[in-house]
């Protein structure tokens, strides 16, 4: 646990999954999936619904257990759930009525897990400002998270995570439901404190775009199987072709990607994806 | 008013009265009133089995809460979670009516334990109310934060080691003790109103978790007191008044937030959300802190 | 064979007419209940048609005090239940277990003083007994019209609503994108199910109105993912629990202890519940050799809404 506080070293590897595989009722949810997050670094988690974001997350977090590979954090064999990992899920399902403000909802994030009422506390307070500062959240913090809006809510829950001082921070599709200046917002910040904190962060998206200007490296999933790296060396026709097992179109219209499958169910999803992604270069 | 069986009934309101109101804070927050309403009528009943077999009205009240609080956790763990308790309390409530069916006392029994009989309580009860009553607020205090962070962020809280459902079961089987200690002088239908009215009426008034739940204490006292006050006055049920006060508080408080927003609009547009472009602040000094 | 028969269907079972109107309305009231249920428990909505059979047995006891048919108390008051608590924000399924606690809290507080009053006024102590647990061995003949024209109206407004109401359980935003009137909707839904609370309220009681609304439907549910073949599920658990905990009730009069028969509402919940837990038990196997995404999922936190029903909306309100 003294590990978890001390500042992290820049290019460290802190988690590194080896041949994962998943089995769960004789499907195989998760093949032969490795890759390594960095401290300081950003790396994105990219693919489509249903193709095994989620449970990688899962199985970081120690709530599924791999049938074959391994999972190190730090090098040693991860312990089931613990506050050196941060995690922020897509939808907290907030109460809007919940009587707590942005302020309380972080201060939780410190020591949610202890017994007792919080005693008032100077450096408690002077702590959760600290974070709050660096989201940014300093003018709301003191408004009921019932309130805030999808940008304000998503930063709140970074600190949240970000107060344990975790040394890797997980957030799952934390751009679904931003519009376009929260986005750039949310991704700046989160480079940022990647970089300020020598903390390993891991963005699962389906669309990678946003995240071009600051990925560091991506892990690039299709049916449950990872192809990972910088993203120049991940995002090509061989590899993706590769990945998903039929021909894949990788083209680069300004400074975006579009990735086009050309085939079987993920036809769908690709068009959608491209359809959604050229208003957006327009705008 | 004040004088003779009427101290005991003072005590005894007063002091559930702040138990419901400290228990129905997370009851409302975890969006589980059914389960509030659930488990009193489940107590109910087994409090008709044990008039029935003659052992202590309370035992078989607390044995019967504790069943359907417990079932409800397990089994709503995989099922949907009202239907769950629906299930569980008609379960409950038709072993009351076969309990009933056989015993020979009737109405008036019953009467007492879903609409409390608050005004003829015993000074043992008051003992037996204050000792359930301790162990309810110590379980709350101790619990208070990861039950806010899992009622809140239950995700997660489970990433970082709370087990969600284990505190789900502990506050399942608090609002059984709570249960336990209060139907017996308030009955069954009474505690259920405190613990939903008091609440979702304090949280309309502050956003502060530790205001509220004060906040929720004193109108819960205010509204048990005030209908003792009335019921002692125009003989009515003092049910009557507590189901009806909790209502008016309610919205009351809906009225106030209502009030306040309007009042917002006018006098300030800004507030929170016309915070300045966001700039991205220099992170520092947060590794290596001590804590 | 006869003797197995008379054992099973003690002699008077087919002529005595408390029973055949006891077949006819509890079978017809619990029919309804489950078709209504399956909705009610698809949305969530369980804690509110519980309260509704609560706040219908307040009106109950008010009619009582009046002299009126209960009947007429029980849906009045159930469907001004349903207005309240609509009024007091159902649309956000935790801000909707508020507002239905709210008003269930008002309702039982003047049921108790309904209660009171009746009591005091006319000293028949058994009504509160009456009122809360129902008998359907003294519903009069001569109701039974107006009984099949409410159950009709219940079932016409769900079939009527049957796709949105399906659209808006899974996600409000969507439905109300494709230009369903949501509010509109759901309150409708509410009436029905006041009607159809009220209906079994007056004729089985409060208990059993809510074990015939919830139990038959999550039964149901629980045994398969599509909707349509739900309802049917439903309709016969909903049947043939309420026609054998008859039977049974009937039989029992001989039973020990009291000899005076044992209550229906008991049997009907027993065998709700073992109906439940079969199908659940079925449900469990089911999921084990061929369902890994739901188990994958269903042991996350939070995700416990996700697997009766996939397409169900996650259970906290995303807005």
């Amino acid at each position: 646990m003294t590990d978890t506080s001390r500042p992290g070293v820049r290019d460290e590897e802190i988690l590194s999954l080896e041949g994962v595989s998943l089995w769960l009722s004789g499907r195989e949810i998760l093949h032969d999936v490795a890759f390594s997050l960095r401290a300081g670094e950003l790396t994105g988690l990219i693919g489509s619904n249903g193709a095994g974001k989620t449970t990688i997350f899962r199985v970081i977090l120690g709530l599924e257990t791999p049938s074959a590979g391994k999972v190190l954090f730090a090098g040693h064999p991860r312990q089931r759930r613990s506050k050196s990992i941060g995690y922020v899920p897509q939808s907290i399902g907030l109460d809007p009525d919940v009587p707590l403000r942005a302020r309380d909802l972080v201060a939780l994030g410190l020591d949610g897990d202890r017994f007792g009422i919080p005693l008032p506390s100077r450096s408690r307070r002077q702590l959760v400002d600290e974070v709050l500062e660096a989201v940014d959240a300093q003018g709301f913090a003191d408004a009921r998270v019932g309130k805030l809006s999808g940008g304000e809510l998503q930063r709140t829950l970074i600190a949240h995570a970000l107060i344990a001082k975790p040394r890797l921070l997980l957030l799952d599709e934390p751009l679904a439901s931003l519009d376009i200046r929260s986005e750039q917002e949310v991704v700046g910040l989160l480079a940022k404190i990647a970089k300020a904190h020598a903390i390993a962060v891991l963005i699962s998206a389906h669309e990678m775009n946003p995240l071009l200007p600051v990925m560091d490296r991506v892990v690039y999933v299709a049916s449950g199987r990872a192809a990972s790296g910088p993203t120049e060396e991940v995002v090509r026709e061989d590899v993706l072709s590769a990945l998903y097992g039929h021909h894949v179109d990788v083209l680069h219209v300004h400074d975006r990607i579009l990735v086009v499958a050309g085939k079987d169910e993920t036809h769908h999803t690709e068009l959608e994806r491209t359809r959604t992604v050229v208003p957006r270069g327009l705008g | 008013m004040f004088s003779g069986f009427m101290v005991n009934a003072w005590i005894v309101a007063t002091m559930v009265a702040v138990v419901a109101g400290i228990i129905g804070f997370f009851t409302v927050l975890r969006g589980s009133a059914f389960v509030a309403h659930a488990v009193p009528q489940a107590g109910f009943a087994g409090a008709a089995g044990a008039s029935l077999i003659g052992v202590s009205t309370l035992a078989g009240l607390g044995t019967f809460a504790a069943i359907s609080a417990l079932s409800i956790g397990f089994l709503g763990k995989r099922g949907r979670h009202d239907a769950v308790t629906a299930l569980t309390l008609v379960f409950m409530l038709g072993l009351g009516a076969l309990f009933l069916s056989w015993s020979e006392e009737y109405a008036s029994a019953i009467y007492a334990l879903l609409f409390g009989e608050v005004l003829g309580v015993s000074s043992n009860q008051v003992l037996a109310t204050a000792a359930l009553g301790v162990v309810c607020i110590a379980a709350v205090v101790i619990l208070y934060r990861p039950l806010l962070l899992t009622s809140v962020v239950p995700e997660m809280a489970e990433a970082r080691g709370v087990r969600t459902h284990r505190m789900e079961l502990c506050f399942l089987v608090v609002v059984a003790l709570v249960t336990t200690m209060s139907v017996p002088v308030v009955g069954a239908l009474l505690m259920f109103s405190l613990m939903v009215g008091a609440p979702g009426a304090a949280r309309s008034f502050t956003d502060k978790p530790l205001s509220a739940l004060s906040l929720s204490v004193g109108i819960s006292v205010a509204i048990v007191w005030t209908a003792i006050a009335a019921s002692y006055e125009t003989d009515w049920p003092v049910g009557f008044f507590v189901g009806v006060l909790g209502a008016v508080f309610f919205i009351a408080g809906r009225g106030w937030v209502a009030w306040r927003r309007s009042a917002a609009g006018r006098v300030d547009s800004t507030g929170h959300l016309a915070t300045g472009p966001m700039q991205l602040a220099t992170a520092t000094g947060m590794n290596g802190e001590p804590t | 064979m006869d003797a197995v028969l008379t054992s099973i269907f003690e002699p008077g079972f087919f002529t005595s007419e408390p029973v055949r109107v006891a077949v006819v309305v509890g079978g017809a009231v619990s029919l309804v209940s489950a078709v209504v249920g399956v909705f009610t428990v698809i949305r969530g909505q369980s804690f509110a048609g519980h309260s509704l059979g609560d706040l219908g047995t307040t009106g109950g006891a008010g009619a009582f005090l009046v002299g009126a048919n209960p009947l007429w108390g029980f849906v009045t008051f159930a469907i001004i239940g349903a207005g309240a608590m609509e009024l007091f924000g159902a649309r956000r399924p935790r801000g909707r277990d508020m507002a239905t606690g709210i008003v269930l809290g008002a309702g039982l507080g003047i049921a108790a003083l309904f209660l009171y009053l009746g009591t005091t006024q006319s000293n028949t102590t058994g009504a509160t007994i009456t009122i809360l647990f129902g008998s359907m061995f003294v519903i009069r003949a001569s109701m039974i019209p107006v009984f099949a024209l409410l159950s009709v109206l219940a079932l016409a407004v769900v079939a009527l609503l049957y796709r949105p109401l399906l659209l808006s359980a899974v996600s409000q935003d969507i439905a109300s994108a494709r230009g369903v009137p949501v509010r509109v909707v759901g309150a409708l839904h509410l009436l029905a199910m006041a009607v159809a609370v009220s209906l079994s309220c007056v004729t089985i009681g409060a208990i059993l109105s809510t074990a015939v609304l919830i139990g038959p439907a999550a039964a149901a549910l629980r045994l398969t993912k599509r909707p349509g073949l739900a309802i049917a599920w439903a309709a016969v658990i909903g049947l043939a629990v309420t026609w054998l905990g008859i039977l049974l009730a009937y039989d029992s009069y001989y039973w020990p202890p009291a000899g005076r028969g044992w209550p229906v509402s008991f049997f009907v919940v027993a065998l709700i519940l073992v109906v439940y837990l079969l199908a659940d038990l079925a449900n469990g196997q089911k999921a084990r050799r061929a369902g890994p995404r739901a188990i994958a999922s269903d042991k996350g936190p939070g995700v416990v809404a996700g697997r009766a029903w996939p397409s169900l909306p996650p259970e906290p309100g995303a807005e």
